[in-house]
């Protein structure tokens, strides 16, 4: 099995770098050995060591000579391959795209690369980002650092897996109904959705347009704060202090399938978090049992619009899984698509309903532990139910309504492997939840021992 | 078009199509599309339903 070896966080390593303690050559040095040292994960699809390299001494060189640009100066980044680098194919992880290079960099990338950040190399994914196990890539799955027989959660698994293993400090995904939080729960790690909006994904390739966003993925709150500031071109924000908490817990629907241990690893949660002082109330979002024919309509026709051209030219070059879900998608009939919008304002309605007075929503972010690679189907409760389904159904609610909403690791399972506890802020408050998640995530993130009653 | 003719033209269009595997898949669909329908937050043309949901403020234009 292989060793997950964590870098320290983005916030406590930057202080080190600006005064020299630690050069973000020896770092970036540090991370390519990580990403030759942990192959058999298939994080990456793409190295980029001599340019990495190359970036991080002329860091080095910037800060030496007093021009510090802010915390993410030469910190390792790794940036999902469904994401334009300057220069770099963008491969989505298919055949589909051979040939591709980026002509320009994506505005998020444009934005890390003018904060100094040190790219190693593009992550692996779920083809297309259309799926949540990231085992259908044209390059192979990507594995679980905690246990390589497992997913590591999709589509954005390599960059979780890369955070992991130590093959970069951070890593930008996206999250079409989970990409980020469901492999950050999967892995460990904490992945920020941002409300709908804050974060452009303009050069970033399309999965379903509504619903797609951009994310970072990290070891904490704090460092998930400092890339997404960047990320969205705007100074350092302050992490404001929060007093009293009132948190909703959507339990019906949300909470009646669990596996047994993320039961076990979220009640403990709860009963910490009341134990910091949180107000914790039942919620119910009315129409919760509509949520994934919603998300199937849209999702899937949204897809199919735009690829129906390379279906039609040259399908043998999807993975049969992700050709079959998007050729699927081209028999949503129109009016369907239409009610699944309708479906999908009284959702946003509903969430915010239950939001209203509330600090934000507590729930798991995954009713399972990650699954075994292959599995076509996991135990749930007293029966089972299809992967794909199970990994997206406590996460793809706040694609649809575009609520703010980020995974912080709560716990680890008996077998050892982690758990993500989900948090949702109300619209348009993207900083106020990283405030939330930010003063909770001590309470969140179980000390040892300390992870069920 | 009505939820069964769609499902037997679909089935047919996948299978001329050598998309044999898309079958089961269909049936899944159309289990969401039904669920889709039946919801009750959709319209009432005939005006004899109203449903809270239907008409809250996330509502567009109608």
């Amino acid at each position: 099995m292989a060793r997950p070896a964590l870098l320290p966080t983005i916030a406590e390593m930057a202080p080190r770098i600006e005064r020299g303690a630690l050069t973000a050559e020896a770092l970036t040095t540090s991370c390519l050995d990580a990403i030759a040292a942990n192959s058999q994960l298939n994080a990456f699809i793409t190295v980029l060591a001599d340019s990495a390299l190359a970036q991080a001494r002329a860091a080095d060189r910037e800060i030496a000579e007093g021009r510090y640009r802010g915390p993410l100066h030469g910190i390792p980044i790794s940036i999902k391959d469904l994401i334009d680098l300057k220069g770099i194919p963008t491969t989505a992880a298919s055949r589909v795209r051979i040939g591709h290079v980026a002509s320009k960099d994506s505005p998020v990338v444009a934005h890390l690369r003018e904060a100094g950040a040190v790219f190693v190399g593009k992550t692996n994914l779920h083809e297309f980002a259309f799926g949540v196990t990231n085992e259908d890539s044209a390059f192979g799955p990507a594995r679980n650092p905690h246990d390589p027989d497992r997913s590591p959660g999709g589509s954005s698994g390599g960059s979780a897996a890369a955070i992991v293993a130590g093959m970069c400090a951070a890593s930008i995904g996206t999250d079409t109904g989970g990409s980020i939080r469901i492999p950050a729960s999967a892995c460990g790690i904490v992945g920020l959705k941002p409300q709908r909006g804050d974060l452009s994904c303009a050069g970033v390739v399309p999965l379903s347009p509504t619903l797609d966003h951009v994310g970072p993925m990290t070891r904490s709150v704090r460092d998930a704060r400092l890339l997404f500031d960047v990320m969205r071109g705007a100074p350092p924000s302050a992490p404001q202090p929060m007093f009293a908490t009132r948190l909703g817990l959507p339990r019906r629907y949300f909470l009646d399938r669990l596996d047994g241990e993320v039961r076990r690893l979220f009640d403990a949660t709860v009963l910490r978090l009341c134990d910091a002082g949180c107000v914790i109330e039942d919620v119910d979002i009315p129409h919760a049992d509509d949520i994934t024919p919603v998300y199937l309509h849209v999702s899937l026709a949204e897809a199919a619009r735009y690829h129906a051209p390379a279906l039609e030219a040259r399908p043998e070059e999807y993975t049969q899984p992700v050709r079959l879900r998007l050729e699927l998608g081209r028999y949503v009939l129109a009016e369907d698509y239409l009610r699944a919008l309708h479906g999908r304002r009284v959702l946003r309605t509903e969430v915010d309903a239950a939001l209203a007075g509330r600090d934000g929503l507590v729930l798991p972010t995954l009713p399972i532990p990650a699954p075994p690679l292959g599995a076509a189907s996991v135990p749930v409760e007293s029966g089972t139910e299809p992967v794909r389904s199970a990994l997206l159904r406590l996460t793809q609610l706040f694609n649809l309504t575009g609520h703010p909403s980020i995974s912080i690791p709560c716990g680890t399972t008996r077998d050892g492997l982690p758990c993500g506890c989900q948090l949702v802020g109300p619209h348009g408050h993207t900083l106020r939840l990283l405030d939330l998640a930010e003063w909770l995530e001590p309470h969140i993130t179980a000390p040892s021992g300390r992870e069920g009653r | 078009m009505e939820l069964d003719d769609w499902l037997k033209a679909a089935r047919a269009d996948a299978e001329r199509r050598g998309l044999a595997d898309l079958q089961p898949m269909l049936d899944t669909l159309v289990r969401a599309t039904r669920a889709l329908r039946r919801a009750d937050w959709n319209d009432d043309p005939t005006g004899r339903t109203s449903s809270p949901a239907a008409s809250g403020p996330g509502r567009g234009p109608s």
